[in-house]
């Protein structure tokens, strides 16, 4: 007696992985995220968290997705993101700051050198002895805050500062479909 | 109309009895304010703020407004540029005759870093677009005014003694503002001697009716790129309904590498005002205006004589040729450093006075131009060619070229060639003859058209000048073997970053970013990943841009992709995704100011 293989296999749709983070950002994006309410209750049906302030798990592991809100402020974000590019497979950049740099980027115009000076060394009441942190433990600033893309290909990119929440419903609803994500008009904000 | 060249003192008191008189011989105009901002900044070199404040009160409007417009020209500057505004031509063609050490050679001798106005505001030095002298480059354009040709290091080191020593640019050697005409091939439009006037009586002869039917018979399609027919327009212009119609004469001549109208207005001037009266007869205008590019300011003097000696010879006027009732006359309003002018649209705004900003079409301006009239632009070509035709006939011009591009095109011919210069053709000439007769060796490419047009790789040599084929605006810069194709087309995507006029989002960023990838790859930092996001945006801008400026500017892009991608993939770093900078030197003011050089101070490159 034999098994026929089913001649189409049913489709058992696994529950897809993604992790977030917030690099140079202010977790505002994040908080955005989370104002898709009660939603979530029906997106956690469809997939399961890795690295991200939701779990707090410390180190991505592989990933169909991953979230970056923020932009590149230093070496430690750096780091992080090429983590996060070896193992998702989808990349997004969330927010005015991953995508262009944002609020942070503000500083872009100014000496790094003359700003750790003014902020450590010149400033009025400073404590005797204050010097600039040189601590190994200390990630060391970038001379400009980057946008993400300037460092890892990046697939997508949800802009707003941040993307309202149904930006982000939508976005992952067409991705977890498999549609290629169409914010459209109304969800694509560039403030 | 003075002509001693800019400025007066850069940092004292303007002259308000002078800015008085300029207004009123003006008649506080406010259409006329980008005139009046050109005028009153070559008295005072710059335009303060109080000046210009002073200018919206008497034109009624408000500061902001004037603050806006004078903002949009480049050649408009709102803080002292210092007594000597120097700008060095950055065509391709300029770049290709050693622009760059030259304008580096210049700064280094008056000790003043490009872009920057020196501390005792006697100098500042920077590029512009293409002032259309690639013929006798490398060129330079000192003060909004005179224009110095065929630089070379004797001459640089003798500009910079002469700003040393004050000496006024009008007492500089006379002979290095000579500009030559180079036509080193005629036919009709350039070997044919005309009497002026006699085109006007053949038109007056036939009548408006049968002059536009000529017209339409000819089959004149526009010289300035897009080819519209010229004898439609006309008849679309007369048809309009409108208090007032007007004739423009398109002599914006933007296009790198473009340098055939200058030609035209120098030597060939009457028949370029007589095509634009034949105009006037058949869309019933009385008025015309001429759009003549800042670069171009040194030949107002000659046109402005040109004019008047055509108003004393009935040409221009009321009654023209005794003609009761058909009343003509032509001013020229000159430009201020904004390529996107050349845009009829935007040409016709920066004509009433206002910023440069394209239209929306429809409505043409055929039906909605000048001040909000029918309105015929035409470039300085194709009333040329109109002149001609008025005196032999449609059917004579249709007989020249081939049927569907009839008559000759003028090229303006430089870059890697014995004889640069213009040539005169029928249409339908192929580009290999083009090439010999200018004598280029050892040829890969011809951009044709300007960076706007198509880049022509060897193999296609065979292909004919033609709307059909291979269209043209009127430029032919020719690269040999020797040339970097990919630099080519580098220098022009940042002279379309340069020049976008900002209004739509994917022209502004759009041009900026192919600009910055360009940059990218050129400082070896490329992937295969960035040619692919050039491709993308190339689409991107192709379809979702304002104005033809847009539109266009990623054409170089493609087509040095299409023919030279090894160009760009020599540049490639590796087949993944490359950062756009060095990393580890990201680190490198941090680390200074904490003296770290641990590992973790570091950051590697992926591999
Ligand atoms: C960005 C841009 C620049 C242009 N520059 C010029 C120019 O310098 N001279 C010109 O005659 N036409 C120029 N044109 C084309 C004009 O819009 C218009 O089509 C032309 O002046 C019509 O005249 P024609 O029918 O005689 O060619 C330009 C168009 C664009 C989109
Ligand atoms: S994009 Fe806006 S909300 Fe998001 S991290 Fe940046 S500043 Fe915060
Ligand atoms: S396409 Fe460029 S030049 Fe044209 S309107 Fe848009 S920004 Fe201005």
């Amino acid at each position: 007696m034999t098994t026929l293989a089913p001649l189409y296999p049913t489709h058992q749709p696994r529950k897809l992985k993604v992790a977030t983070v917030s690099l140079a950002g202010c977790f505002g994006c994040h908080m955005s995220f989370l104002d898709i309410d009660e939603r979530i209750l029906e997106l956690i049906e469809h997939v399961e968290f890795d690295r991200s302030p939701l779990t707090d798990i410390k180190h991505v592991g592989h990933c169909d997705i991953g979230l970056i809100e923020g932009g590149l402020c230093n070496s430690e974000n750096v780091e992080v993101l090429r983590d996060f590019r070896k193992h998702c497979k989808t990349l997004v950049a969330v927010g005015a700051c991953a995508i262009n740099g944002g609020l942070p980027a503000q500083r872009n115009h100014l000496d790094l050198g003359e700003i750790l000076q003014d902020v450590y060394g010149s400033r009025t009441g400073m404590s005797a002895g204050s010097a600039i942190p040189n601590d190994p433990e200390l990630p060391l600033p970038l001379n400009k805050v980057h946008p993400i893309h300037e460092v890892v290909h990046v697939d997508y990119f949800l802009p707003g500062c941040p993307p309202p929440a149904d930006a982000f419903w939508r976005f992952l609803t067409d991705l977890m479909a498999g549609r290629t994500p169409h914010l459209g008009h109304g969800l694509m904000h560039y403030d | 109309m003075s002509t001693v060249s800019s400025p007066a003192s850069t940092a004292g008191p303007w002259q308000a009895e002078a800015l008085d008189a300029l207004l009123a011989r003006r008649g506080r105009d406010p259409h006329a304010l980008v005139q009046i901002l050109r005028e009153a900044q070559a008295m005072h070199g710059w335009l303060p703020r109080d000046m210009q404040a002073a200018i919206a009160d008497a034109l009624g409007l408000t500061l902001a407004h004037v603050e806006g417009v004078a903002s949009f020209y480049r050649f408009f500057h709102d803080r002292p540029v210092g007594r000597y505004r120097v700008l060095f031509s950055d065509n391709i063609t300029d770049r290709m005759l050693g622009n760059e050490a030259l304008l580096l050679d210049l700064c280094r001798r008056l000790g003043v870093q490009r872009g920057e106005v020196r501390a005792d505001d006697r100098v500042s030095i920077d590029f512009a677009s293409c002032t259309g002298l690639c013929d006798q480059g490398p060129a330079l354009l000192v003060n909004h005014h005179h224009v110095v040709t065929r630089l070379d290091a004797a001459r640089v080191a003798q500009i910079a003694a002469l700003i040393e020593s004050r000496v006024p640019v009008d007492e500089w050697p006379a002979d290095w503002f000579a500009i030559v005409d180079n036509v080193q091939r005629a036919d009709v439009l350039l070997g044919t001697p005309l009497q002026p006037g006699a085109a006007i009586a053949a038109a007056l002869e036939r009548g408006a009716d049968s002059m536009l039917d000529e017209m339409k018979q000819s089959n004149l399609r526009g010289r300035g790129g897009a080819g519209f027919a010229t004898g439609q327009k006309w008849s679309l212009c007369r048809a309009a309904p409108g208090a007032e119609h007007y004739v423009v004469c398109n002599a914006d001549e933007g296009e790198p590498g473009t340098f055939k109208d200058r030609v035209l207005l120098a030597s060939h001037a009457d028949p370029v005002f007589e095509g634009m009266t034949v105009a006037a007869l058949v869309v019933g205008a009385r008025r015309g205006l001429v759009y003549l590019r800042g670069e171009y300011r040194y030949l107002l003097e000659h046109l402005e004589a040109v004019l008047q000696r055509r108003r004393e010879q009935h040409l221009l006027g009321a009654s023209i040729q005794g003609r009761a009732g058909f009343d003509f006359d032509i001013e020229i309003h000159v430009g201020a450093g904004a390529y996107v002018c050349g845009e009829e649209s935007s040409l016709i705004e920066s004509l009433e006075g206002k910023r440069g900003t394209p239209r929306i079409r429809p409505p043409f301006p055929v039906e909605h131009g000048y001040l909000g009239q029918p309105t015929t632009v035409n470039n300085v070509e194709t009333y040329c060619a109109a002149t001609h035709i008025a005196l032999n006939g449609g059917v004579w011009w249709a007989g020249i070229g081939t049927p569907r591009s009839t008559g000759t095109k003028i090229h303006s011919v430089s870059g890697d060639c014995e004889r640069p210069g213009i040539y005169e053709y029928p249409f339908g000439t192929s580009i290999t003859r083009i090439l010999e007769d200018c004598g280029a060796r050892d040829t890969q490419a011809v951009q044709v058209g300007g960076p706007s047009g198509v880049c022509i790789s060897a193999f296609e040599f065979g292909r004919r000048i033609a709307f059909e084929d291979v269209p043209t605006a009127g430029a032919f810069m020719v690269f040999d073997r020797s040339r970097d194709m990919f630099e080519v087309a580098r220098n022009f995507a940042h002279f379309f970053a340069h020049e976008s006029c900002g209004f739509c989002t994917p022209c502004r960023v759009g041009t900026a970013l192919v600009a910055k990838r360009m940059d990218k790859l050129a400082a070896g930092h490329g992937s295969r990943h960035d040619v692919e996001v050039l491709f993308e945006l190339d689409k991107l801008m192709h379809t979702a841009t304002h104005c033809g400026l847009g539109g266009a500017a990623c054409n170089p892009l493609r087509d040095t992709i299409a023919k030279f991608r090894p160009a760009y993939e020599q540049r490639l770093k590796s087949l993944h995704f490359e950062p756009a900078f060095d990393l580890d030197a990201e680190l490198s003011i941090a680390r200074a100011m904490t003296h770290r050089d641990d590992p973790a101070s570091h950051l590697e490159t992926e591999r």
